[in-house]
Order: structure tokens, then C-alpha cells, then sequence
């Protein structure tokens, strides 16, 4: 009992903390004050009325959101006394395979750098930044030389890294053993079972509406899609976040889908950030990085390339070279294993008082970067706003997706849910590709790691982000691809090689994904 | 999804290039039937080659009569032989191979279908003898619609007539033209409107030819002044008309852009008779998105603007990797994402209401000859009112597919097609909805609900779904499960 209330006071004074240097505190500070003018605002009860103020306007709704913003984003320190490294990644073999990890990547990066000589940083001449201005809309059309850039990792390069991790207090050995899993992930993490996984995501059930579901044609809308769209639509009356969060999981409306998520990231328009997002446009135009090349090349390799989201290649521009000039986004490092690659000022090798985040967002992009953007471009068409949407989603979700961590949303226990799933329920399949060399994971790792971005169409991807905001979690990535194995198991089980089932699961586009998720979580017999 | 898309001209055929009139049925160098390269080519499945061949065969055994359209040997004989002949080498070829008991037949065999081209059509339709059940893909005088000039006084002929019988507000739904005048015969006219509404853009269109050529903007009458000079170098000379006709039009400066750039829908409209209207809407399409970005201030930048797939492919920017098209499914939801579902189906229906006007307006003039029908290809603008905008109607859209997705929608469209045209006799009439066709007059309008005609009451909702979820295998299994229990039962 005293526990937890010491636990709810640290929680409490923390957030308080943190949102007292927020805007929010400032505004609220000043709509008190203009309350005061009020007539129901009387002295002898000022706390209550301005309370019952704030409760009428709203604001109370927006200091909700907000407190409610922290607690799902910020994970608190489970006990007072842990140091920060524990916020970011409490094992430590996983801390040190991350940092060696980032090692190789800096390194690689360096030697890009030097081999092409090209500065990781410069400032633009003025002529160069007035171009840039003019052209600021249409990047796109601008075919810069980019073949002697390559990527600086790809997804399959960190699945790799992943396979050799190994827990040092296993003794595992060189040969196979009991201990031994027959996934290529080979650490002892804690994962749901099935069992786990409905009760969490039991608003997927088979008695439950859906949309994806039930807002198919043959069903009359009268059943679940109508009632389901006015209760959305009472919900951003409401303004309410946490309504929101628990509101998308049975799926967002098409035309609600965009203001739905912006209220659960609690992103508005303020003129703050607007005059932000124009304040790290001006930098973008001051300096050129390096890395600005990588992205160009990412976007030019993956989404110019893709049917649906091509259209879109001048906004990924826009968001993701502002991104890397975010410094804002260092703050997420406080809970992420990674931490932001450090470089340091011509000559002063080592020496901290030179050294500098680079980028200054912390985050090198790698292939297929660019498509955490693209569908996001669907919904939102104003550049700060989904600028903002896409950090918010960064920070809260996709950087999980390519750092080593023991976080149940992280890459590595995604992968290993995944095995573990589908070992459990389609033993014989995962056998059979074992045998054949066709690991299942070499073929899902690509569909995690971006988050099916790119691989399911859009209507049906946009649904599954709807849960992952929902749930606060990424574990539905692996449940999907586990269940879109069961899908296609039969021909699965008919080929005899790695390309072959490759070639099975190469065309993601067609397939839906809530009935896959039902069924697989809800009508699977175990 | 990253597809690989089809590199076109990579094949060359000996067959020579059928002179093309208009829309977009000129595709430069031909590729062998179908395969767009990549060999996806479909091939008929080895048991019904055989049964083809088999009846080839037979055919041969038994005689030949004269003229066209041999009536078909009788269903009963459960020998269903439908002999075709196809004037393009692509999808369509592809599908009307694979359609079971339909044969073809080269050069000067008779048929009972022949997909023509409308230079054949013009030299011979007059002088064909056609059995009752031949079907052919063209009406005699689908230029009435397809050729600018002749839209453009159809339409305003139609209008004044609706404004007569009922009123102002009636003929303003036929506002989705933009003000058109043909040249040389309307100058003056032209000239009147012109110095009314100086600044603005317009755009010279020549009336016959396709694909975007000889289109030009401008903004000053000594722009065209220049042009008149060089009007007698006409160079069409499958042109009946001696001098090359051209439309001046006004110009839609503030298109609905996505991306920032311009683009324009296909939509398919299939019309089995004029008289009646009979007319079917298919439910998919695509958006045709220009490679560049949109903007008034290079207006001779002619890759800009137009979106024609054939002009963009020689824009320099042009990368074939790219593939500039959406599904119209997928732009229905985008706009639905950022305007709302209201607005997006206000949009629709004023589409339907330019299919069913241009249909309307040309209805009296064209001879409906019960062997024709006619696969139109409309081409629509949307501006940023969401109002949408006819640009053209194409009598030969063009079917060959530049895509794995493209192939796809093509073959679907013209299968259900033939299913319309049912040589085979398997409808009873009655439908309103055939694979992705949904039938969107019926010498009146058609409702949605079953029963009772609502076009009076406020309750009225058309019968089209374009944009929408297109199940059209389910509906074909449930279509042809039904004829096959009558058949059952007649024996």
C-alpha cells in the first residue's frame, strides 16, 4: 500500500514537472487569469470556481489530454532508485549489443563521408539557399547525383545483428541444445501467448464490430458502421484523448481518421508550431548534411517508386529533412536503448565541448525510412501538421522498430512473438520452412520493421495503425504476420525453397487485415 | 508495393500499325498480344485450347456459308461457337481467346463479333450485311460525341432544348463544359467571348487527333494569330476535311491537385442502344496524374499540362519505373479522408449527371442500330470546387495496360463487356448489375432500391458506384449460377 502510494506520488510530481514547463501550464496560468474577470469567479471559493471554469471551457479536457499524453508516452522509472540507462534499456547485454550496433553504423557513415569527401555538415552559399527556397514545394524534380551514396544499413543487415544476440548468462554453447530455439531469435524474452494476446486485444473479437469488417458491403450499416461513426464522432466533440485511444480500436472512419489520430497524439495547430515547423524549414536552408543525401536517395529508391505514393514525394522531403534538424526529438533517448550518434568539430576529436548530436535529431535514416511517412500523407496535407503527426509517431512507436531492446514493442520481442506464435499454432509449417532454409522471419523481418508501410494497401494499412494507436503497442505487427502465414500455409507448405516462399508471400496487397486478425487470434483451434 | 511496370515498344510485331482515327487506340509500336513485356500473357488453360481447337476442327469439317454471321450452332448441342475478329493486339485479344467457345477467325472468315477500328468501320459498316445476332463495337456515328466539335453544338443544341422544356435550372446541370468554340467557323463568336474575359488561359485542341497532339495554351490573340498562318500545313490526311479543324477552350486554371499536381479520371461508360438509352457505368478506373508539378506560369511547358499517359511518356522527367496512376478507389477514399463522405458523393453524382447529359444530348442524332454498342472512355477534370469537368469522350479508349494493376482492370472491364453484350444468351434482361457494370440507364434513370421507380421522391439513389468495392467475381458466380438453374429447369 505505502508502495504504490510512493510510486503514484513519483508519478504524480513527475508529470507535473514535466508539464509545468509546457505550454500548456503557461496558457492555463493565463486563462485563470482572464477568469478573474468573471462574476462567477468569487474569492471565498476561487480554487473550486476556476476549477469549475477550466472544467466548462475545456481546458480541463486539454490538461487531461495532456496528462494522459505523458503517462502513454513517457515510461516511468520503475523504481526510484534506478539509474537513466535503466529508463532507456534495463539489460545490459541488450545496452552494449545497441551501442556496438551503433558503433558500425557511425562508422560506416564516416567512411561514406570521407570516401566521397563530402563534409557531414556545411552551410548552404546564399545563392544555393535561395534555390532551395524557390524549389522548397517541388524537391522532387530535383535529380541530384546520388549513386555514389548507398544506404547506410538495410532492414536485413539488422536482422542479422538481431540473430546474434545472446544472452551472456545462458550457457548455450556452440552446438544445439534444449535451450536452443528454433527461431533465429535466440534470447529469453517474455512474450504473450495466445491466450494473453485476446484478452488484450479483445476488442477484436469475433462479437465485436469492426470496421474493416462490418463496413463491408454486403452488411447493412445499420448493424454496427452508423452507430459507429456517430459515436466518433461525439468523441471529437469531446475532444477527449484517452475516449480516442480506446475508440480506434475497433476502426476510424475514413473522414475522422485524420482529426481522430491527431487528438490521440494530442498534436494541434497551435501558431507555435507552426512557426516551429517554419523555424526548422529555415535551417534545412541554411545548412546541408549528409544525411539529407541519404534521405533523397531513400525517397527517390522506395516511395517515387511505390504505385500509391508517389504522388506524395514532395511532402516526404519536407517532413523528413526538417526532421533530422529536430533537436526536439533527442528528448526520446531518455526511454529509447539507442542514444544519438555524437560527432565533433574538425580537429577536436574527443573533446566533449565539441561535440555535436549529428544529425541534430539524433536518428540516421536507413532503407525504407521514407515509408513510415508516406501513409501519412493520405490524411494529412498541411506540412507542419503532418510534420507533427509523424514525429509524434516517431517518438512514440516507430523508433522502437529499429533499436535493440527488451521493450515488448521492440523489434527484437516482436520477432520473437512472432516465431513463438506461429511455432505454437502452425508447428508443422514453421518445421517445413525450417527445413527447407526458408526461416520464416527472414521474410516477415521487412514487413515489421517498416510497420507493413509499403506492403499492404493503404485502406487496409491505415486500419492496423488505427490499433497500433489504440493499443499503444506494435505487438499486432506480429500477430499479423503471423497470421498472414496461417493464410497462405498451404502453398506454403508446397515449396522447397527460400525464393519460392518468398514469391508465396511477395504480394501482400490483396489481402485484408482484420478478418486475418480474427480469425487468427479469435477462430484458430489451438 | 514496388511493381515492375512494363517497359513499352520493347517488342516489335511485323504487323503494320492500323491507321487509328482517334481517342487513344494509337499506341506506337504493338507488342505482341498482350504480353506487356513481361510475359503475364494468360493463356487459355490446356483443356479448353483443346476444346477451341476441337471446334475448329469441326467447323472446318462442316460448311460455310455466305456472308457475315453464320447464326450460331444451337446451345442444346452444348457446341457454344462464337466466331470473333479483333481489330487491336492487346488485352482485348487476350481475352477474347480465353473466353470459352469463342474462336477466331483471320482476314476474310465471317464472324459473329468483330472488335473494329473506326477507320473500318467507316469504309465498310455501310456496305455489311449483318445477321441478327453479329454484334460489332462501334455505332455507325459515335463521332457525334467522341469528335469535339460535334460535342460541343450537340450539347449546346441539348441544352437550349432543356431550357425550353424545363427551365433554367435543369439546363444548367449541362454546365460541365467548358466554353468551347470551334474554329475556324465560330472566330467571331470566339474573339467576342475572348475580349469579355481577358487574363485568362485558354487551350487549342485539334478535333480529330489523339493522345495529346497539337494542344497548345495561350493567352493572347496574337498567339493564335501566328497559327493561323500555319493552319493550311494541316498534315492529317486521313482527314476527311480539308482543313484541320480545332476547338478553342476555355481553360481550367485551378484544377483539384494532389501532390501538386494535375491529373484527370478515366472513367468507362459501356452504352448498348440509343434508343432506348441503355447505358452501363463500370465501377473502376483510374486517375492519370501529369509528372510535373502544376503550375499557370509555364504554360508551354506541355507536359504540364496534360496528363495524357501517351504525352507524359515522352516528358523528360518521365520514369517509366513510376507509373502515373491511381486506382479510382483510392482517390474516392482520399478525397473522402479530406473532405468527407457528404462532399465526395455530391462530386460523384454530378458525374454520373455528365454521363447521362452528353448521353442525352446525343441520343437522337446517332442511328441505333441494334448490332451496335460502344465501350466510351470519358475523361474528367475536377477543379478545386470539386466540380467536375468533361474533357473528352474517347470511342476507342485504349486498352493496353501499362501495369500489372492496369492489365488487371482492362481485362475485368472488357470481360464484363462481352458478359454484357452476351453473345451467349445467359442474361435475362432484368439486371442491373453485370461483374463491375452497373446499369445506370434504362431509358430512365435506375435506382439502387428494388420495385418502384423513386426518381420523383427525395429518396432517389442512382445505381452507380464508381469508386466503390468492386466484387464483380462474386456477382458473376451468383449471375451465371442462376442462368445455369433455369437452364436446368427448361432443360
Amino acid at each position: 500500500m505505502l508502495q504504490e502510494e510512493t510510486d503514484l506520488s513519483v508519478i504524480i510530481a513527475h508529470i507535473v514537472q514535466k508539464l509545468r514547463s509546457s505550454r500548456l501550464s503557461t496558457q492555463l496560468g493565463f486563462q485563470a487569469s482572464v477568469s478573474l474577470q468573471k462574476p462567477e469567479i468569487k474569492l471565498e471559493s476561487l480554487k473550486e470556481d476556476i476549477k469549475e471554469f477550466f472544467r466548462i471551457t475545456g481546458w480541463e479536457k486539454k490538461l487531461q489530454n495532456a496528462v494522459y499524453s505523458e503517462l502513454t508516452v513517457f515510461p516511468l522509472p520503475r523504481h526510484p532508485a534506478a539509474p537513466p540507462e535503466h529508463l532507456k534499456e534495463p539489460l545490459v547485454y541488450m545496452r552494449k549489443a545497441q551501442g556496438s550496433w551503433e558503433k558500425r553504423i557511425l562508422k560506416s557513415l564516416n567512411s561514406m563521408c570521407t570516401e566521397l569527401s563530402i563534409p557531414l555538415a556545411r552551410k548552404r552559399p546564399v545563392v544555393e539557399q535561395k534555390e532551395l527556397l524557390n524549389k522548397w514545394n517541388e524537391m522532387g524534380t530535383d535529380e541530384p547525383d546520388l549513386s555514389l551514396f548507398r544506404p547506410v544499413y538495410a532492414p536485413k543487415d539488422f536482422l542479422e545483428v538481431l540473430i546474434n544476440l545472446r544472452n551472456p548468462n545462458y550457457e548455450n554453447g556452440d552446438h544445439l541444445n534444449l535451450r536452443t530455439h528454433l527461431g533465429l531469435i535466440q534470447v529469453p524474452l517474455k512474450v504473450k501467448y495466445i491466450s494473453e494476446l485476446k484478452d488484450y486485444f479483445i476488442e477484436l473479437s469475433l462479437n465485436t464490430g469492426q470496421l474493416g469488417i462490418d463496413d463491408a458491403t454486403q452488411v447493412p450499416p445499420e448493424l454496427f458502421e452508423n452507430e459507429h461513426v456517430r459515436l466518433g464522432q461525439k468523441v471529437l466533440a469531446e475532444q477527449d484523448s484517452a475516449a480516442a485511444q480506446q475508440y480506434v480500436r475497433q476502426g476510424s472512419p475514413t473522414a475522422l481518421r485524420a482529426e481522430l489520430w491527431a487528438l490521440i497524439l494530442n498534436v494541434s495547430n497551435q501558431p507555435e508550431d507552426l512557426l516551429y515547423y517554419e523555424q526548422l524549414k529555415s535551417n534545412v536552408i541554411q545548412h546541408d548534411l549528409l544525411v539529407d543525401s541519404l534521405i533523397y536517395k531513400d525517397v527517390k529508391l522506395t516511395a517515387s517508386n511505390d504505385d500509391y505514393y508517389f504522388v506524395f514525394e514532395d511532402y516526404l522531403y519536407q517532413v523528413l529533412l526538417c526532421f533530422s534538424r529536430d533537436t526536439s526529438v533527442l528528448g526520446h533517448f531518455a526511454y529509447n536503448s539507442a542514444s544519438p550518434p555524437k560527432s565533433y568539430i574538425r580537429g577536436k576529436l574527443g573533446m566533449e565541448d565539441y561535440a555535436v548530436f549529428y544529425p541534430p535529431n539524433g536518428v540516421i535514416p536507413f532503407h525504407g525510412f521514407s515509408m513510415y511517412v508516406a501513409p501519412l500523407c493520405f490524411l494529412y496535407h498541411e506540412p507542419s501538421k503532418l510534420y507533427q503527426i509523424f514525429r509524434e509517431m516517431y517518438v512514440r512507436f516507430f523508433f522502437r522498430l529499429h533499436s535493440i531492446s527488451s521493450h515488448h514493442s521492440g523489434i527484437v520481442s516482436l520477432c520473437f512473438l512472432f516465431e513463438t506464435l506461429l511455432q505454437t499454432h502452425l508447428p508443422q509449417l514453421f518445421y517445413h520452412l525450417r527445413e527447407i532454409g526458408a526461416q520464416p522471419l527472414r521474410i516477415s523481418f521487412k514487413w515489421m520493421v517498416r510497420a507493413f508501410s509499403g506492403y499492404l494497401a493503404t485502406d487496409q494499412l491505415l486500419l492496423l495503425w488505427d490499433r497500433i494507436l489504440g493499443y499503444n503497442s506494435l505487438e499486432i505487427l506480429a500477430v499479423l504476420a503471423a497470421a498472414v502465414f496461417a493464410f497462405r500455409a498451404v502453398n506454403l507448405m508446397e515449396v522447397t525453397s527460400l525464393a519460392a516462399a518468398e514469391a508465396v508471400l511477395a504480394d501482400l496487397s490483396t489481402l485484408k487485415v482484420m478478418p486475418l486478425l480474427q480469425i487468427f487470434l479469435f477462430a484458430t483451434v489451438t | 508495393m514496388s511493381k515492375s511496370k512494363v517497359r513499352k515498344g520493347q517488342a516489335r510485331s511485323s504487323v503494320a500499325v492500323l491507321p487509328k482515327e482517334e481517342g487513344e487506340a494509337a499506341e506506337g509500336p504493338r507488342t505482341p498480344a498482350s504480353a506487356p513485356g513481361r510475359g503475364w500473357r494468360r493463356r487459355a488453360p490446356p483443356r479448353l485450347r483443346m476444346f477451341l481447337n476441337a471446334q475448329r476442327e469441326e467447323k472446318q469439317k462442316n460448311h460455310c456459308s455466305k456472308g457475315h454471321g453464320v447464326s450460331k450452332v444451337k446451345e442444346r448441342d452444348q457446341k457454344l461457337c462464337i466466331r470473333f475478329k479483333c481489330a487491336v493486339m492487346n488485352t482485348l485479344l487476350d481475352v477474347l481467346r480465353c473466353r470459352p467457345g469463342w474462336v477466331e477467325v483471320k482476314d476474310e472468315g465471317e464472324w459473329d463479333f468483330y472488335w473494329c477500328d473506326v477507320s473500318w468501320l467507316r469504309e465498310n459498316f455501310d456496305h455489311t450485311y449483318m445477321d441478327e445476332h453479329v454484334r460489332i463495337s462501334h455505332f455507325r456515328n459515335h463521332y457525334e460525341l467522341t469528335r469535339k466539335n460535334y460535342m460541343v453544338k450537340n450539347l449546346k443544341r441539348f441544352r437550349k432544348q432543356l431550357e425550353r422544356e424545363m427551365g433554367k435550372l435543369e439546363a444548367a446541370k449541362c454546365d460541365f463544359f467548358p466554353k468551347t468554340f470551334e474554329l475556324p467557323s465560330d472566330y467571331h463568336l470566339f474573339v467576342e467571348e475572348f475580349r469579355k474575359t481577358p487574363g485568362i488561359t485558354w487551350i487549342m485542341k485539334p478535333v480529330a487527333r489523339s493522345q495529346g497532339k497539337g494542344i497548345f495554351l495561350f493567352r493572347k490573340l496574337k498567339d493564335i494569330m501566328d497559327w493561323r498562318k500555319d493552319v493550311g500545313r494541316s498534315d492529317d490526311q486521313k482527314d476527311d476535311i480539308p482543313v484541320e479543324n480545332y476547338v478553342a477552350q476555355r481553360y481550367i486554371e485551378n484544377p483539384y491537385l494532389i501532390g501538386g499536381r494535375k491529373f484527370d479520371l478515366r472513367v468507362y461508360v459501356l452504352v448498348m442502344s440509343y434508343l432506348p438509352l441503355r447505358a452501363w457505368l463500370y465501377r473502376d478506373g483510374f486517375v492519370r496524374f501529369s509528372n510535373t508539378r502544376f503550375t499557370l506560369s509555364s504554360i508551354d511547358d506541355h507536359y504540364v499540362h496534360l496528363t495524357n499517359v501517351a504525352v507524359q511518356k515522352t516528358s523528360p522527367d518521365y520514369d517509366p519505373e513510376k507509373g502515373c496512376k491511381w486506382m479510382i478507389q483510392r482517390f474516392r477514399q482520399y478525397l473522402t479522408s479530406k473532405h468527407g463522405p457528404e462532399a465526395v458523393e455530391t462530386l460523384f453524382q454530378d458525374m454520373d449527371n455528365i454521363f447521362i447529359k452528353s448521353l442525352q444530348s446525343v441520343q437522337k442524332v446517332i442511328i441505333s442500330d441494334k448490332h451496335c454498342f460502344e465501350l466510351y472512355g470519358y475523361d474528367i477534370l475536377i477543379d478545386q470546387n470539386l466540380k467536375p469537368w468533361l474533357l473528352e469522350v474517347n470511342a476507342s479508349p485504349s486498352l493496353a495496360a501499362s501495369s500489372q494493376e492496369d492489365y488487371q482492370l482492362k481485362t475485368c472491364l472488357l470481360e464484363d463487356t462481352l458478359h454484357i453484350v452476351d453473345m451467349e444468351g445467359r442474361l435475362t434482361g432484368k439486371e442491373k448489375r453485370v461483374g463491375g457494370f452497373d446499369l445506370m440507364w434504362n431509358d430512365g434513370p435506375v435506382s439502387r432500391e428494388e420495385g418502384i421507380d423513386l426518381s420523383g421522391t427525395g429518396n432517389f439513389v442512382a445505381n452507380t458506384h464508381l469508386g466503390c468495392n468492386n466484387d464483380r467475381k462474386k456477382q458473376l458466380r451468383q449471375l451465371f449460377h442462376s442462368f445455369h438453374n433455369r437452364k436446368k429447369v427448361t432443360g
